[in-house]
């Protein structure tokens, strides 16, 4: 049995769709479509290393350092929008966001 | 090779199974752990494949930042479960049918997936034998020569990110008496001292 490309592609493949799944079934729970991009973003991660062992080349590595970087930025950048937008609504049901008319 | 195998379909499948638990969970409270067990798991998956540095940046950026900044941030807001849970039966089938599809064309991607010859003839950057070099050196070779400038530019963004949450979040209240300092400096003695002339065996 041997593991290969193909299996860890598969595994990063479900998990983007478990992602895209969340998303879907928690349209109204902000904090949990973050936790979906998070492991869409997980997915991607393992993607970009997988084939970087596969090639011999470092540089998907490196790809994905900067990937995560941008992950904890953003998961900082929402969760603080976040608490200012339950501060001045009491909730964070976010169907109802629908102020500037966008 | 069997061991390998092993512990491939173990952290796999726990991978697969807590990012279940994650979008299905009833309290956020229990989403955010599943995400932690997620993230080790796929820590395992990147040691397994011989990315040792980022399997332990994983644990700690993810595990130890993003996952218990998420925390706190569940903990912290009072969140009415049942009713952000309402809709989650309506929202099921849609969602099934486009994760069925996304995952059929995904795994039909990768099943047909053949690396052409020339790929990988020309690495941009070719790994080290792990005899000579360990993937941590290797990587801190790449990453702080060809790519200083990438590597600048991420902590720029963490900084951005951090100015940004400390902005948005930070907020001057009403009331509150604080120090000064600069309005104490700018006092002049005119504007605060008051000399009057007092007539003997008169009051003021």
């Amino acid at each position: 049995m041997d593991i290969g490309l193909g299996h860890y592609l598969t595994v990063a493949a479900i998990l983007f769709t478990l992602g895209i799944f969340g998303i879907f079934l928690n349209r109204k729970n902000v904090i949990i479509i973050m936790m979906s991009i998070e492991l869409m973003l997980l997915a991607v991660n393992i993607n970009l290393v997988a084939f970087s062992v596969e090639l011999g080349d470092l540089v998907g590595q490196v790809f994905a350092m900067l990937v995560l970087t941008v992950a904890a930025a953003e998961a900082a950048i929402g969760l603080a929008i976040l608490v200012v937008y339950y501060r001045n609504r009491g909730s964070i049901a976010v169907e109802d966001i629908n102020l500037m008319r966008g | 090779m069997t061991i390998q195998a092993l512990a491939f379909y173990l952290f796999a499948s726990v991978t697969v199974a807590s990012g279940v638990a994650v979008v299905t969970a009833r309290n956020p409270v229990h989403s955010v752990l599943f995400l932690i067990l997620a993230f080790f798991n796929a820590a395992g998956l990147f040691v397994l494949m011989g990315a040792e540095f980022l399997a332990m940046i994983l644990v700690i950026v993810y595990v130890g930042a993003v996952a218990v900044l998420f925390l706190f941030v569940v903990m912290m807001l009072d969140i009415n479960v049942t009713e952000l849970r309402q809709g989650f039966l309506n929202y099921l089938p849609v969602g099934l049918i486009v994760g069925a599809i996304l995952l059929f064309e995904l795994l039909l991607v990768i099943g047909s997936l053949t690396l052409g010859s020339s790929i990988g003839v020309l690495p941009a950057a070719p790994t080290p034998s792990v005899l000579d070099v360990d993937n941590t050196q290797a990587l801190g070779n790449l990453l702080y020569t060809r790519y200083v400038y990438l590597f600048q530019a991420a902590g720029l963004i963490l900084l951005v990110a951090m100015i940004g949450a400390i902005v948005l979040t930070h907020r001057s209240r009403v009331g509150v008496r604080r120090q000064r300092i600069a309005a104490q400096i700018a006092r002049r003695p005119e504007q605060t001292v008051e000399l009057r002339k007092v007539a003997s065996g008169e009051g003021v």
